[in-house]
């Protein structure tokens, strides 16, 4: 990363990433060469209020462009695409990038194109790391989800029914005040714990987690607070790997990659590592500036997309705060 | 000992003619909670197969529970997982066997049992007969939440798998379904409501 001159003919695209409390730029050549990557989280005492988000997001957009552009030694007439994240996510979150998007888009007369959160985490993945038809594990605060492509998209094999790990395990951490974001003190607290039953909800390829947290933080009244938080995440994450392994055999793939902010947790890494070692599969774990939210990934997936025919009218760019991973038309693959 | 299928979470094998369902450790899981599911599930197996027979759906019989050792011997079907023959059916015989399983998974729900993982994978179609197996994620149950998350389950199986076919599918699935389950509707309503609930982005508090 770093400044360098804009070569001949590359084609540099410009991702917003906006559909929680993360706030992402990032600039991504043609060759898929992360030029900038620059995220700004929110400070968060408690959980997302998705209108404070907004306003953390607007306040701070010009100046993370500014900064983006300046770390890449580029001026906003030397890019060929701006890409933002249509959805799915929290509404006001998703219209401040959108907006933001749009403006840059006229204001410097670029082609503008929306693109899907959870399938850009897919192919940052598959770009940073090499992987070629993974079945993908995603796991972050909002999202948790199971997917495989064939025939065109990207097929969800399994996903939460209720709450996402990452929220599930940041909840609890904030109701016992360990902090925000809660998974590194929950992961950090667990090290020295042992087990306790907790409930272990799976529903064919689906995933509870609601009932978990409940009783999580229920046995933390009376139990010590290193063996809940090793529970939680041994049966959180016994409950995740089951589900990959079952959709891996099913799917018939050969790599799993592992998606989303919650990837960095080291025993999660070693649970999905161990079942792939079993299964004759290998795991790839994105760096872990691309397995959060970010704007490179959208950056990407905005290449991927035009190169391969995608246009959006302005008017087409409406956000989708629920657009599901399989309604995407894969048109790259 | 001949090897049938080696899923990812038992080995099934024949022996002496008789299935041998062996749920085996896995080691990415701290060692209690890997005891505990293999236990449960193979118990909940048992217990779920000998009540979906009585509840008339076509289901291997029982023969043995080992929950030392996590077997469970049932009879052989002969036959062929459902999922492998879909994409080789003609539209008629997929709304044959769709409706029909859709009217077992309604004679299931009316005796209060979910199957916990309701699958082409877990329908064995052995001539004109579908017998379900699989049950270890099942439990007895009459909440209409309960039974709407089992057809959101088979619904999903659908859509991830047989997207070629998904509506023709679905909707025999739900017509067999409405013939042999008075409160279908209702459950229908409910696997609906349990979709979109779940949808992204649920913060409580
Ligand atoms: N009673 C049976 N008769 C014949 N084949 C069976 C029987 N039970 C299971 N099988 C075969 O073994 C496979 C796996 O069995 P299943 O009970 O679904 O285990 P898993 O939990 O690993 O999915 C089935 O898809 C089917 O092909
Ligand atoms: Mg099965």
């Amino acid at each position: 990363m770093g400044s360098r001159a804009k070569q001949d003919a590359e084609f540099l695209c410009m991702g917003i990433e906006g559909t929680a409390e993360k706030l992402g730029v990032g600039i991504v050549s043609d060759s898929g060469e992360i030029l900038v990557n620059r995220v700004k989280h929110m400070k968060l005492a408690e959980g997302i209020h998705p209108s404070e988000a907004a306003q953390h997001h607007a306040a701070h957009l010009p100046s993370l462009v500014r900064q983006a552009l300046e770390e890449a030694g580029l001026e906003m007439r030397e890019l060929s695409l701006i890409a933002f994240s249509r959805g799915p996510g929290l509404g006001p979150c998703l219209r401040v990038a959108a907006v933001a998007a749009r403006t840059l888009a006229l204001k410097h007369r670029l082609p503008l194109l929306g693109v899907n959160h959870c399938v850009a985490h897919i192919e940052i993945g598959r770009l940073t790391t090499g992987a070629e038809d993974p079945l993908t594990v995603y796991v972050s605060g909002g999202n948790t989800q199971v997917t495989a492509f064939a025939k065109g998209r990207y097929r969800v094999f399994g996903e939460t029914i209720d709450i996402a790990l990452g929220n599930c395990i940041d909840q609890f951490a904030r109701e016992l005040g360990l902090g925000m974001p809660g998974g590194p003190a929950v992961e950090k607290l667990a090290k020295k714990g042992s087990y306790l039953p907790l409930p272990y909800v799976v529903k064919g390829m689906d995933l509870s987690y609601s009932g978990l947290l409940t009783a999580a933080l229920r046995l933390a009244e009376k139990e010590s607070l290193a063996d809940v938080c090793f529970s939680l995440q041994e049966t959180a994450f016994a409950m995740l790997v089951e589900v990959a392994e079952r959709a891996l055999v099913q799917a018939e793939k050969r790599e799993v990659l592992l998606a989303g902010g919650v990837g960095v947790n080291v025993r999660l890494q070693e649970m999905l590592g161990e079942m792939c070692s079993e299964q004759g599969a290998e795991l790839l774990v994105p760096p872990a500036e691309v397995l959060g939210d970010n704007g490179a990934m959208i950056a990407w997936l905005g290449v991927l997309s035009y190169l391969a025919g995608a246009r959006q009218r302005l008017e087409e760019t409406q956000v989708r705060q629920r657009w599901r991973t399989d309604e995407v038309d894969v048109l790259w693959r | 000992m001949e090897v049938i299928a080696r899923g990812a979470e038992a080995v099934l094998y024949l022996s002496d003619g008789v299935v041998v369902k062996h749920r085996i450790r896995k080691s990415y899981r701290s060692p209690e909670l890997d005891e505990m599911l293999r236990t449960t599930r193979t118990k909940r197996e048992a217990r779920l197969l000998a009540l979906a027979k009585r509840a008339g759906v076509p289901a291997p019989v029982v023969l043995d529970v080992d929950l030392e050792e996590k077997k469970l011997c049932m009879s052989f079907i002969r036959g062929e997982k459902l999922s492998r023959l879909v994409d080789g059916m003609e539209e008629e015989e997929l709304v044959r066997v769709f409706t029909l399983a859709g009217e077992l998974a309604g004679r299931l729900h009316r005796s209060g049992i979910i199957h916990g993982d309701l699958t082409t994978a877990n329908m064995l179609l052995s001539g004109k007969r579908l017998h379900l197996i699989d049950f270890g994620l099942g439990e007895v149950s009459r909440s209409l939440e309960a039974a709407g998350t089992d057809l959101l389950v088979f619904r999903k199986c659908v859509r991830s798998t047989h997207f070629n076919h998904e509506e023709l599918i679905m909707d025999s699935f739900l017509s067999g379904y409405r013939r042999s389950f008075e409160q279908a509707e209702q459950t229908i309503e409910r696997m609906l409501g349990i979709e979109r609930r779940g949808r992204y982005f649920e913060h409580r508090g």
